[in-house]
């Protein structure tokens, strides 16, 4: 049996056909517009779920501290957050912190915890005396905190015994290869001669030179720390709740709690208001593309006069002649967005292969998620169908007489 | 015998209640039954087109009485009016006004379209037929601009029997043909209204045409001049 469409999207459909030049342009405005917004959308989001990435790449998402603790964090003028932590006088260990960290890793939200210890110390090697940042860490845990693994150059990121990785900087600094001997020194007199077991690149050359990473025990016996924990470290399931993960956190601890989002507070506004201009844009694009699609429309109901007048001598209801317009309103929407989902994926291609990092990879990945483009299509079909409605309704209030007559 | 139409006092100004206020059509009485094949001729703005609107609910009257298929219309819903339209009566209009977009088949089969919604595989046949009857069943894929005048106004005809109505509204239908063709649109409308007994009223200027009616009523200045019947040959 042969597909039959039923009379208005017949007829709709027909006279888009009909109108070759004048669906050619509304459709063509409508790609347009379809494809800048999602292309900008598309675009402004991966970046910034690049920088937050990057943000949080080397950071974990929520901090427990001690009390009296005063640890800041800031802003370079890259906009990248580091860690300037102040020569603490005297490390101290959060109470009972393996009760804390149970009741942390039980909260809502929080997919894993890691203990850390860390102080200040000196790396050593011949002649070089470098200040790091010694990090001690339960490797296995850290890993679920900071993706370690994925940063290796050398090696592995495991520590055991006096094994410990560094970072690329700090090798090259004191000419270290894997296996080679280190010297760390502390404040409280203390030394220790530690093996490279893996050297890492985090992307943040600060980090590069002054983590040194090793076990747990290891560093709370040279920081005078036994069986302490200077702070724990906190993974969260949505980045963007952390900071009422850490509300509540504190409300359950007492403790010092910094979420991400509280250390790079100036970065996160950054990019909300990157988000509001972006929206403004979207809706003043909207707003274009309807006010095309009206206008095309409303043109078109004065061209097709006559084929209403006729439609309606033969019985067709002015509901049915609204439906006509409005369909065709949709079907541009439609279309439109199909054709600018395609044009914005060609785009995205392009500009990822133009525009790239520092490093060489692409500056954002050429992707388009299928739900977005979905939304994209039901927004547009919306939008058609609102635009026509204006003229719509004019068509169905035509009188068929004056058309048949003329 | 019973009527298809029946008009009483029937009036139409235009422009109501403004000082440009004009009538049109003051008081017309005119009653067509089952069958009938009437002419309706007169001068040129003397408001043939305008009762054939009102006749054929395109138009609400300003005064009177208008019974189509014994329903009096004045207390019907403009839904109701356009309902009834489609189903009792079928236009022909002097410029063949056929649906550009469409093929011929396609332009006899809206009516149904319009009616049920969607067309069949009963509706397709019956306008191939319909277009064989007018002997244009081998153009019933091609669009109106693709025919001569002749063979749109048969495409016309074609679609205004589509639903079978009772009756048959024709505006000067063969007010731009030349001579023959004309002849040949008249006798088809003729032929139709002898096998399915549905009532004509047809608008012409050509009072060779209008001799060959059964009826002719006289419209002058908005009034009914003459109504007589044609003596059979
Ligand atoms: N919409 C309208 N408004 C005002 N006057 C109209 C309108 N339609 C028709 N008329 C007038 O009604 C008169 C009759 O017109 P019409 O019915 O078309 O005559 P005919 O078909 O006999 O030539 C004419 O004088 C015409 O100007
Ligand atoms: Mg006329």
């Amino acid at each position: 049996m042969k597909f039959r469409l039923p009379f208005a999207p017949l007829v709709a459909l027909r006279f888009l056909r009909e109108g070759r030049m004048q669906t050619f342009l509304i459709l063509a405005g409508t790609t347009g517009g379809v494809a800048v917004i999602v292309f900008l959308t598309q675009l402004i989001s991966q970046l910034q779920n690049q920088i937050v990435d990057r943000v949080l790449g080397s950071q974990a998402h929520v901090v427990l501290r001690p009390l009296e603790e005063a640890n800041r964090r800031a802003i370079d003028d890259q906009g990248f957050a580091s860690i300037i932590e102040p020569r603490a006088q005297r490390l101290r260990s959060i109470d009972q912190w393996e009760n804390i960290a149970r009741l942390a890793g039980g909260m809502p939200g929080v997919t894993a915890v890691s203990p850390v210890v860390t102080g200040p110390a000196f790396a050593v090697r011949g002649q070089a005396n470098k200040s790091v940042a010694l990090m001690g860490v339960d490797a296995e845990r850290y890993r679920r905190i900071v993706r370690m693994e994925e940063y290796m150059v050398a090696g592995r990121f495991a520590v055991e015994g006096t094994h410990t990785v560094i970072g690329t900087e700090l090798a090259k600094d004191l000419g270290l290869r894997l296996d080679d001997k280190l010297r760390v020194a502390f404040p409280n007199g203390r030394d220790e001669l530690l093996q490279v077991g893996g050297i890492f690149d985090i992307g943040n050359k600060d980090l590069n030179r002054r983590w040194v990473f090793v076990t747990l025990p290891l560093a709370q016996s040279l920081l005078d720390l036994p069986g302490g924990v200077s702070n724990l470290d906190v993974t969260v399931a949505d980045i963007f709740e952390a900071q009422t993960v850490a509300d509540r956190l504190r409300g359950a601890t007492g403790l010092t709690v910094d979420s991400w989002m509280q250390t790079n507070a100036q970065l996160l506004a950054a990019l909300r208001n990157q988000s509001v201009s972006n929206n403004l844009i979207r809706s003043f694009v909207v707003i274009i593309v309807a006010l095309g699609i009206a206008s095309v429309l409303v043109v078109s109901v004065v061209q097709k006069q006559k084929e209403i007048g006729i439609l309606r001598a033969m019985g067709a209801s002015r509901g049915m002649i609204l439906q006509v317009f409005l369909i065709q309103g949709a079907v541009v929407g439609a279309v439109g967005s199909i054709f600018g989902s395609m044009l914005a994926f060609t785009l995205l291609n392009v500009f990822s292969a133009i525009y790239r990092n520092a490093d060489g990879q692409p500056l954002f990945a050429a992707e388009l998620e299928f739900r977005f483009i979905l939304v994209a299509a039901l927004v547009a079909t919306l939008v058609g169908l609102l635009s026509a409605l204006i003229p719509a309704r004019r068509a169905a209030k035509m009188d068929p007489v004056q058309a048949i007559r003329s | 015998m019973t009527a298809v139409i029946e008009l009483a006092g029937l009036r139409k100004a235009y422009n109501q209640g403004t000082p440009v206020e004009t009538e049109v059509l003051h008081g017309i009485d005119l009653r067509l039954e089952e069958g009938e094949f009437a002419a309706l001729i007169g001068p040129s703005g003397s408001g043939k087109s305008t009762l054939l609107n009102l006749i054929g609910l395109l138009e609400r009257p300003t005064g009177g009485r208008l019974s189509v298929g014994g329903r009096d219309t004045a207390r019907i819903s403009e839904a109701e009016l356009t309902a009834l339209r489609g189903r009792s009566i079928g236009f022909v209009f002097q410029f063949h006004h056929l649906l550009p977009a469409f093929t011929a088949l396609e332009n006899v089969m809206m009516p149904t379209i319009i009616a049920r919604g969607v067309a069949d595989e009963e509706a397709e046949a019956d306008a191939l037929a319909l277009l064989d009857a007018v002997g244009l069943k081998a153009h019933a894929y091609k669009k109106p601009a693709q025919l001569s005048g002749g063979q749109q106004q048969r495409v016309a005809i074609a679609r205004a029997l589509a639903l079978r109505p009772r009756l048959i509204l024709a505006d000067e239908p063969t007010g731009n043909l030349d001579t023959h063709t004309a002849d040949e649109i008249f006798a088809l409308l003729r032929a139709f209204n002898r096998d399915s007994r549905c009532a004509c009223l047809i608008v012409t200027h050509d009072p060779r045409l209008a001799a060959r009616c059964d009826r002719i009523v006289r419209l002058v200045d908005g009034r009914i001049a003459e109504d007589r019947a044609v003596p059979s040959l």
